[in-house]
């Protein structure tokens, strides 16, 4: 059995998630330029808690999509097909600031993959990053602009964050040591 | 990833397939059907690949099909008929297969007029290979297409009736629709003249009639086949008219089937043959989207096929 410890429970994620929309609202002053797109799985359900957190404090609903990366993958043939989920963003993105939104955030491949992917959707002003969890290990120049926290990890450990909306039966993010 | 119920190297068959393996594919493709709704309708998932469209029988709707389908995930593309090929002057199927996988194609899409030639290219080559049609064997990405269009449009598979008829006997599409049908739950009729659509069918796990007003009265979807002049080595009917008189779906027939029964071609249309022309144009008709669709679903099998290594993986060779 693998060692498993809490390292965000409930209420953590809840005060992290609360950071990272203040920190959001305050990199930018045009509320109704930004638009939250989340990365499935875990990314897509955080985004919606971000986006009424944001709309509580902008008072106007932040949009959210949902971007799926795994056809823009550069791993596809070293590896059985990822699941693909249903991309939605019913918005034009260009020339709003989209804040991606992931749950962990590792080696950077996944956010390349999501910039390229967004690219085929229109042309932003800017892209964020915002991710619940950076536990290092980046390949990749890539760099989040909103982390909720920052966890050491050694590479063969995995992150597994859950959550009410996709069935769990409390918030927590577990980081499972082999 | 454990969680993916996919790890095959070839798409050959449906019979071979589970029904978890069938869903796989359809949920694949449902994403892949958005694709082709965007503006920019490319994605870059076979960027790099070299696939070959081996079509030693002509074909030119499933070809197009694939090709749209490749293009659309990055790959290179070369086709290869048989009317202007080596095939044509003495070689064999083996050899030219070694010959374009000696060019580094990663993809074989073959349709081929013997039963089984897909398979015995994959036992011979390196690349991954799609079935696009063998003889009277299987079709198995017009029956995955199918299957994608009747859960779309019905929300479900497991429980509908559905009714294929026509030249069962001759037809791949039949065979292969039949397997992934029954396997994902519905209940498959099959219909037609007792010359081509014969009681061992049973075997199969369907119902086989020869009335078509019992046929499709219960249906939820009525499958028609195209007579397939070029498979009959006989004449198994006595002639066009006599079928369309008693296997031809005009408005009469329509009329005493559950309004909400839709129907499906796979084409080419005999129009006023297997099905009356107005028909085919209507609301219940799937036949176009049923095209749609088939883009669609064989992006999705290039895409799981391109990670699956096969069997010889799991066994450390």
């Amino acid at each position: 059995m693998p060692e498993s410890t809490v390292i965000l429970d409930a209420l953590a994620i809840q005060r992290a998630l609360a950071r990272i929309a203040h920190e959001i609202a305050e990199r930018n002053e045009v509320g109704a330029e930004v638009v939250l797109i989340g990365i499935p799985v875990g990314g897509d359900h955080l985004a919606l808690r971000l986006s009424k957190l944001l709309s509580e404090i902008w008072r106007q609903p932040v949009p959210v999509g949902i971007l799926d990366v795994s056809m823009h993958r550069d791993d596809l043939d070293q590896r059985a097909a990822p699941k693909v989920y249903p991309t939605v963003i019913p918005f034009d993105v260009t020339g709003k600031t989209v804040v991606l939104v992931d749950d962990v955030l590792f080696s950077g491949r996944t956010t390349r993959a999501a910039m390229d992917a967004l690219n085929d959707f229109g042309r932003p002003k800017k892209i964020q990053l915002a991710v619940l969890v950076d536990r290092g290990h980046r390949e990749l120049p890539i760099k989040a602009d909103f982390v909720g926290k920052n966890v050491p990890t050694a590479r063969e450990e995995k992150i597994s964050l859950c959550l009410t909306e996709s069935g769990a039966d409390r918030d927590e993010v577990v980081l499972l040591k082999k | 990833m454990t969680d993916m119920a996919w790890n095959r190297k070839h798409l050959l068959d449906i019979e071979s397939l589970t029904a978890d393996e069938i869903v796989t594919v359809l949920d694949t493709a449902r994403a892949f059907k958005a694709v082709g709704e965007r503006a920019i309708k490319k994605v870059p998932a076979l960027r790099g690949k070299t696939v070959v469209n081996l079509f030693v029988e002509p074909s030119t709707r499933t070809r197009i099909s694939f090709e749209l389908a490749e293009q659309r995930l990055s790959a290179d593309i070369i086709n290869f008929t048989a009317e202007a090929s080596s095939l044509k002057k003495g070689e064999t199927l083996k050899d030219t297969a070694r010959n374009l996988e000696a060019l580094n194609a990663d993809f074989i899409v073959m349709r081929h007029s013997a039963s089984g030639a897909a398979h015995f290219l994959s036992r011979v080559l390196n690349a991954h290979v799609v079935n696009a049609g063998d003889g009277a064997h299987e079709h198995p990405t017009q029956a995955l297409l199918d299957a994608f269009t009747i859960r779309e449009r019905k929300g479900k598979i497991a429980g509908l009736n559905v009714t294929i008829l026509g030249d069962i006997l001759y037809s791949r599409v039949a065979r292969s629709d039949i397997w992934a049908l029954t396997k994902l739950g519905a209940r498959v009729t099959l219909c037609g003249p007792s010359t081509l659509v014969p009681k061992t069918f049973e075997q199969m796990g369907c119902r086989v009639v020869h009335n078509m007003d019992e046929a499709i009265c219960d249906a939820d979807i009525i499958n028609l086949l195209r007579i397939q002049h070029e498979r009959q080595r006989k004449t198994m009917f006595p002639s066009i008219n006599e079928y369309t008189q008693l296997f031809g779906l005009n408005k009469a027939r329509l009329a005493k089937t559950k309004p909400d029964a839709l129907i499906m071609h796979p084409g080419p249309v005999n129009r006023g043959v297997e099905i009356d022309s107005d028909i085919a144009d209507s609301s219940r008709s799937l036949i176009l989207e049923q095209v749609t669709n088939g883009l669609a679903v064989r992006m999705a099998v290039l895409f799981l096929v391109n990670g699956g290594k096969g069997p010889q993986e799991l066994t450390g060779n």
